[in-house]
């Protein structure tokens, strides 16, 4: 089953059979011919499918009040929503499906009525679908590079009946690194399901290989341990602990199933492996202005209908109906008459200010006039501050750790006399500076505001947490602050002060996942520049 | 539907002990659930709806109320008391703060024009169990909401000219995956027990998930025919665990081993000593006796694993933490 669109068509067929069992099948495919191919040969077996869109309300999908109707005959009219309408769903561009929709789809298919096509157009590895929805369906195409014309009709499977299907799905989820225990029995009931298709009682081996393609496979976090060579000294010594991760205890050198998943890993699983998993935080702090119907600065009302997430502005709404009363016969003695276009809903703009934590390197190797201009630039900031909201904290590192020179702040007279006696001079202790940074932007995070942090050196650490000087330590536990810093979300800029740019700290950087910005003759106002344009 | 029985779930055992000591003593708090997609969280909170005993509740009370006379006095007309199982509420993502607290009934304020009150999730959830999956992506006011009702035990709605205030008293369960983002840790500490659930690592462990999933797949009322006995026992050991609580004490040794451990380990204020206790205590009466440090140690991780200062370079985590300080203050009764 090497053919792509073999595989494909077959996984059509599988989903036309048992569609609410399987859960659906996520399609990773731009728009195009290939895409539409396959479509149509799936709504020629599910013709009822109902078609979502990414930013659907919740009463449209689960039902909910139907006001125009409702405000018309003066009763109670409900509709139903999509979801009691429909049992196959077709979610197209999936990938920007917000996760509170994925959530409440998730919660659908669990219920075990629906199937999901959820179509999914990411272009960059960070574009996906949801991985709440993506673990709940049971096959994943990839159509990139196939074309319409050559999709071939569906070609039956032989072969004899596989033994031990349980045993051999569950050592493969394990060797290619999937957690979830989802996987592999929807690979089981794939691989049934496909040897129905063809009218067998039993999986064969094609079967369970088919399903490892598209169950498993795509859903692999490591690349299987190489089957072990005969003889390999790999016979552990007799007082030695087992090792307890058992990789390959159920899969027999050349094991089809093991070929079948290699063969279909997907391409880029050695690129992200090897940047490793980088979880970037998201659904909090999200700084920026945000128009919302929940909280905040009050906005003047828009009409609309209400779709289960805003809330209706009373006083508005009865005043976009009052001019319309006397033609209504509504007016006194009375009942107003209101009418769905009269409808107006609250809305709010939240805002969370934006702390910059500048962590200076206030080393010796840090050329010490460039502190003055860091000062410099710190004060042209806050001169912004009112303007843009921002507060300011600075970190300074040297010696053996690190301090909290200023915290987070808005005036301008305190910065100015805490900056002035900013000494300077010693080791450079990089990593504690990261860690202050850090915490202070955790801190910031929990108070709501939005927290960025400028790293400000020229990339010597030579002071490990410990406060030891022992440079090789002080690099490794710089880069473990630097992944600390990525992994909690936290926007960064790292400018590199050295007279020469230098190749460590731009690989921090990427560690932090933050700009690199050398500025070797940095004077305050382009610092400033620099750090309000990186910033945003 | 049919819900996959709780005991048919292969291993997680300390999800399956937290879930079961909530169910014994449900002012423990919370349970924070945190591991791995498709691990058996979302099965294990849904399994509890049958597992446990059914309440007595006034049919057509919004509140789930005991007693007609605490059916509150804004709720229609009701009926005769009638037994039901215990109510396992989900709260979606994206829910709004309406449908959680309940508000205004735009229904009846548009056709009736009468105000009345339409009551949401916390109402529903009383004297059950409110399930928020993925409680990490769940905006941060209604967490805070929630957690506001979930400690004082009462909803109070005071919006759109409504003024009402019910018993909203459940067990919070959450869970999530700490890769998409971790919760405050002023959230963390008001849940009771925190687990962690990982994937089986072994493979026989990952064909008994299969097998019986598969069975369940092909015969619903089958496999929970087949577990019904064991769902029984269990539930009848919840029960006598309820009727022996307040019988057990714990001795005066243990109060100072909790204090001890707490102390060793910097936790947080006093709210990690207290659920500590009491979850000892759940556990005592759930298995019969008074409470031993034995069972103190086994419940010493999920008590305090979320209530530890993070340190950002610990790759080991809490849970290495809360061993090692165990097997440093009780020798004895932590194996090496």
């Amino acid at each position: 089953m090497t053919d792509r669109w073999a595989v494909a068509v077959r996984a059509a067929h599988c989903l036309a059979r048992d569609p609410l069992g399987l859960g659906g099948l996520h399609l990773r495919a731009r728009a195009g011919d290939a895409r539409d191919r396959l479509m149509r040969l799936l709504r020629d077996f599910l013709p009822d499918a109902a078609r979502l869109h990414p930013e659907m309300g919740d009463e449209a999908l689960f039902g909910g009040l139907d006001l125009s109707e409702t405000l018309r005959t003066g009763r109670a009219v409900r509709r139903g929503g999509l979801l009691a309408r429909a049992e196959t769903l077709i979610l197209p561009m999936a990938e920007r499906a917000r996760p509170a929709l994925a959530a409440r789809l998730g919660q659908a298919l669990d219920g075990g009525a629906h199937a999901l096509i959820a179509l999914d157009e990411g272009a960059e590895p960070e574009e996906r679908l949801a991985p709440a929805l993506a673990d709940r369906l049971a096959v994943t195409l990839d159509l990139e590079g196939l074309r319409a014309g050559d999709m071939p009709a569906l070609a039956p499977l032989e072969g004899p009946a596989a033994e031990d299907p349980e045993d051999r799905l569950a050592a493969l989820s394990v060797a290619l690194g999937i957690a979830s225990l989802r996987r592999a029995g929807l690979a089981l009931r794939l691989a049934r399901t496909s040897a129905l298709i063809d009218g067998r009682d039993a999986p064969s081996e094609a079967d369970l290989a088919f399903a490892v393609t598209c169950a498993l496979a795509p859903h692999a976090t490591q690349l299987p341990a190489p089957p072990a060579e005969e003889g390999a000294e790999d016979e552990p010594a007799p007082d030695e602990v087992p090792d307890p991760s058992p990789r390959q205890e159920a899969l027999p050198d050349g094991d089809l199933l093991l070929e079948a998943a290699l063969a279909s890993l997907p391409p880029d699983l050695l690129e992200r492996l090897a940047s490793g998993p980088v979880p970037r935080a998201s659904g909090m702090g999200a700084g920026a202005a945000r128009k919302g119907n929940r909280r905040g600065r009050p906005l003047p009302p828009r009409p609309g209908r209400p779709d289960g997430r805003a809330r209706i502005d009373l006083v508005a709404t009865l005043r976009a109906a009052a001019p319309w009363q006397s033609l209504r016969g509504g007016g006194p003695g009375h009942p107003v008459q209101v009418r769905a276009q009269d409808i107006r809903l609250r809305r709010y703009e939240t805002r969370s200010d934006r702390l910059v934590i500048f962590a200076v390197d206030a080393s010796g190797s840090a050329a010490f006039a460039r502190l003055a201009e860091v000062k410099g630039a710190v004060e042209l900031l806050l001169g912004q501050a009112y303007a843009r909201r921002d507060h300011v904290a600075l970190v300074s590192f040297r010696g053996t750790g690190a301090e909290l020179l200023l915290p987070p702040t808005r005036s301008l007279l305190r910065t100015r006399k805490e900056l002035s006696g900013l000494p300077g001079g010693g080791g450079t202790p990089l990593a504690a500076g990261l860690r202050a940074a850090l915490e202070q932007a955790v801190q910031a995070r929990g108070r709501g505001m939005d927290p960025a942090v400028v790293l400000l050196t020229d990339g010597r650490p030579n002071v490990a947490l410990s406060g030891d000087a022992d440079r090789a330590a002080a690099i490794g536990d710089a880069t473990a602050m630097a992944r600390a810093l990525r992994v909690s979300g936290v926007t960064a800029l790292v400018i590199d002060a050295g007279n020469r740019p230098s190749p460590a700290l731009r690989d921090l950087a990427s560690e932090m996942g933050a700009r690199c910005l050398p500025l070797p003759r940095a004077d305050a106002a382009r610092l400033e520049r620099s750090v309000a344009d990186a910033l945003g | 539907m049919t819900a996959f029985p709780f005991t048919a779930i292969v291993g997680q055992d300390e999800m399956k002990t937290a879930m079961i000591l909530t169910a014994v003593d449900p002012g423990i708090g919370g349970v924070l659930v945190f591991g791995d997609r498709g691990t058996g969280k979302s099965t294990a909170v849904r399994a509890l709806s049958a597992l446990l005993p059914p309440l007595e509740m006034v049919s057509g009370c919004p509140v789930n109320s005991a007693r007609k006379a605490d059916v509150p006095d804004w709720a229609g007309p009701v009926g005769e008391t009638i037994t039901r199982p215990t109510p396992v509420v989900d709260l979606p993502l994206g829910v709004t703060e309406d449908r959680v607290t309940g508000a205004l009934d735009i229904e009846r304020a548009l056709t009736r024009g009468e105000k009345a009150f339409e009551p949401g999730l916390l109402a529903r959830a009383n004297r059950g169990y409110l399930y928020i999956d993925e409680i990490n992506l769940l905006e941060d006011h209604i967490v805070d909401l929630l957690l506001d009702v979930a400690q004082s035990g009462e909803n109070v709605v005071e919006r759109e000219g409504l003024s009402i205030r019910h018993p909203a008293r459940f067990v919070l369960v959450g869970s999530g995956n700490p890769e998409e983002g971790e919760l405050r840790p002023q959230l963390l500490d008001r849940f009771g027990l925190s687990v962690e659930v990982t994937s089986p690592a072994t493979v026989a462990e990952r064909v008994a998930v299969l097998r019986r999933r598969d069975a369940f797949d092909r015969d619903r009322a089958a496999f929970a025919a087949a577990q019904a006995a064991e769902e029984e026992a269990l539930r009848d050991r919840i029960v006598a665990a309820r009727a022996a609580l307040p019988r057990t004490a714990a001795p005066e040794g243990l109060l100072v081993d909790c204090a001890t451990l707490c102390l060793a380990l910097g936790a947080d204020g006093l709210r990690g000593e207290l659920t500590l206790l009491r979850a000892a205590r759940a556990l005592a009466a759930f298995e019969g006796g008074t409470p031993s440090r034995e069972q103190l140690v086994r419940v010493a991780p999920m008590a305090l694993r979320h209530r530890l200062r993070r340190d950002p370079l610990d790759e080991a985590g809490s849970t290495a933490r809360i061993s090692r300080a165990l097997a440093e203050a009780f020798p004895e009764e932590v194996p090496a």
